[in-house]
């Protein structure tokens, strides 16, 4: 079994997101950089699949030469291998092109499964895991919260609005899965230290058969006109209760379209 | 009002340490900020610590004797292991108890001195947090002065009579081997003890006020008989113990700023956000006078760890250094620790905050693995030439 896990690097869920005020693009350096917390949950999925069987764990992310950390950061979870796709011509990508650049990374290598979070904390949009699998013209097994492998079938629980679908394909397949898949191990030091020597490729787009003209910000299909921050957080108001305190909390429910 | 700086980032502390050393830490932050912390209070309230639970995690993640090499053990080098202790110690100062004695006395123990049998049978289990162990040195009539140990073993044909008892024994009550020292006609000599052996006993201290998180015990020896194979083969002296805690000691110099890391965040925190006479409490200038020196305290026992760390990895590290952090860092630790009970009023004594339960372990680590009036001495002796604990010789 040889699964691909694509990770995501993001800033730090709990800090404040920034977007750098020349191209709209995100400011990476304005907070700590971590592995999306969910691509965290596919590693894990992907790990107990290989050692309840048998197999590798390949990490794949495209991002700028930091992403690398957060290669290195997956694979101190047990994976065998990384890959990193690194162009300056990424610079400004949307959802498309990187799914492109995923595409065109992951083809002929030969996975059974590619496996995904099914949303970063950053952008939350949660389209590349499908459009990897439609550019691959491979199942599109998303939204998992359960996955289960036997020989060359998969079947998952897709969550859905009203509880789950069970969906059944063949191998090979591309999976996303939600938070209540699993519970990340923690790094082992073992794992740490050997991620250090696990084998990794760094591919430009050329490497990778890539033209820059297809990707990068001047070539992506969605644009941020314009941005603000996020106005400072308004006093709140305050009810004395005169008798009256549950009308005017009426009230105030009716004017925020709660009630 | 700009964004507050981390203590830590007072001094850069991230740029002393390696890519490796960072992640490790940063595995075990976070272990603690899940599994620790929100539970901790609750287990010093009611004086448990869920031990055999948390040792599975603990020895997957490979915490337990992580800088030994081979036997399951993950070779790391002493500053990562250092900064383990700091993390498992801003959870709890029995927690890193737990992984010291585990890891620095009961492991390193047979690790060092032990024969090959001894080391396949016991540290690939107690890395994997399968088996626990514990250290048997000190007596209740036999604290900083071990050689006046009472416990001895005589010889029975091949087998040995093992008789006496020991205090103050962390995981004691939990342990499936027990390393006891005593006295032999050989010497001092270390025996490794499968805690089911017949005589063998163990009584849980009670009534603690401090690492009520933690299971101390008295360990009580009843002709107990084990066989040639149980006697650690590489020491006959003083030193075998000596060199096991001064491995222990080396955890707690990193451990404790991991204690006042947390206190002083904590107080920080609590000052920003609560308010008397219009301000938050840390406009006021005797609040961040208070700040910037505990700051300051924890930044340089910061940098001491870290630079004996780095002694300690160049094999350099001599035992009157190790006093030296030891002592410093302990006492810089406990100090904080009471200057920020102070700074959260009431809420300091309760164990809504970690501060008072920090304090109290405190105590204990002030007195155990080495006073800290034995450490002064050792710091004394390295400086006079003279040792003011042993008879007076000109």
């Amino acid at each position: 079994m040889k699964i691909c896990v694509c990770v995501k690097q993001v800033p730090d869920s709990w800090a404040e997101k920034k977007l750098t005020a020349g191209d709209s693009t995100l400011d990476r350096a304005a907070a700590d950089r971590v592995v999306n917390e969910l691509d965290e949950y596919a590693v894990e999925e992907a790990l107990r699949i290989v050692e309840a069987g048998e197999g590798e764990v390949t990490i794949l992310s495209m991002g700028p030469d930091e992403a690398a950390d957060s290669v290195r950061k997956a694979i101190s979870m047990g994976a065998h291998a990384g890959i990193h796709i690194s162009d300056p011509a990424l610079h400004g990508s949307d959802a498309l092109a990187t799914s492109l650049v995923l595409a065109k990374a992951l083809e002929g290598r030969g996975f059974d499964l590619i496996m995904f979070g099914s949303e970063s904390t950053d952008a939350r949009m949660s389209v590349v895991p499908a459009m990897v699998s439609a550019r691959l013209g491979l199942p599109q097994m998303t939204f998992a919260n359960k996955v289960e492998v036997s020989g060359s079938n998969l079947t998952i629980h897709r969550v859905t609005d009203y509880g789950y679908d069970e969906v059944q394909s063949s191998l090979p397949a591309v999976v996303s899965v939600v938070e209540k898949t699993n519970e990340p191990r923690y790094p082992s030091f073992k794992n740490i230290m050997a991620a250090k020597k696990a084998p990794m490729e760094t591919l430009s787009l050329a490497d990778i058969g890539l033209d820059a003209a297809t990707v990068g910000l001047a070539n992506a299909w969605s644009e941020v006109k314009d941005f603000a921050e996020r106005p400072a957080k308004a006093k709140g108001t305050v009810i004395t209760d005169e008798g009256n305190g549950a009308e005017k909390i009426e009230e105030f429910l009716v004017t925020q379209k709660f009630i | 009002m700009a964004t507050p700086q981390h203590p830590f980032d007072l001094y850069a502390i991230d740029s002393l340490f390696n890519d490796e050393q960072l992640a490790m830490r940063d595995a075990v932050r976070k272990f603690v900020d899940d599994r620790i912390k929100p539970h901790v209070g609750q287990w010093f309230e009611d004086g448990e610590f869920p031990a055999r639970e948390l040792a599975k995690e603990i020895g997957q993640m490979g915490m337990f004797g992580m800088h030994l090499e081979g036997y399951g053990c993950a070779g790391t080098d002493a500053t990562s292991y250092g900064l383990a202790c700091l993390e498992l110690e801003a959870g709890d100062s029995g927690l890193r108890s737990f992984v010291s004695v585990q890891g620095s006395l009961a492991m390193f123990a047979i690790h060092k001195f032990g024969s090959e049998e001894q080391k396949q049978e016991w540290l690939p289990r107690m890395a994997a947090g399968e088996a626990i162990g514990c250290f048997g040195l000190t007596e209740s009539d036999a604290g900083s002065n071990p050689s006046e140990m009472r416990t001895n073993a005589k010889r029975d044909g091949d087998d040995w009579i093992l008789n006496g008892s020991k205090m103050w024994i962390t995981n004691g009550n939990i342990a499936d081997v027990a390393i006891v020292w005593a006295h032999t006609d050989n010497g001092i000599e270390g025996f490794v003890v499968p805690t089911n052996t017949p005589g063998f006993k163990a009584n849980l201290v009670k009534h603690k006020m401090s690492l009520r998180a933690s299971i101390t015990s008295e360990l009580v020896f009843d002709n107990v008989r084990l066989p040639a194979s149980a006697v650690l083969p590489e020491v006959q002296t003083l030193r075998g113990p000596l060199s096991c805690l001064s491995e222990a000691r080396f955890g707690i110099l990193f451990g404790v700023v991991g204690a006042a890391r947390d206190c002083l965040e904590t107080a920080i925190d609590y000052q920003l956000n609560r308010n008397q006479f219009n301000r938050p409490l840390a406009a006021f200038q005797l609040s961040q006078q208070k700040i910037a020196d505990m700051a300051i305290a924890t930044g340089n026992g910061m940098l001491l760890a870290a630079h004996l760390g780095k002694q300690k990895d160049q094999h350099l590290l001599r035992p009157e250094q190790v006093s030296v952090g030891k002592k410093n860092n302990v006492r810089m630790a406990l100090e904080v620790a009471r200057e920020s009970r102070s700074m959260l009023g009431g809420s300091g004594i309760t164990l809504e905050y970690p501060i008072i339960r920090h304090m109290n372990n405190l105590e204990s680590v002030y007195t155990y693995e080495g006073t800290n009036e034995i450490h002064t001495l050792v710091v004394g002796q390295a400086l006079t030439g003279i040792a003011a604990y042993a008879d007076y010789k000109a």
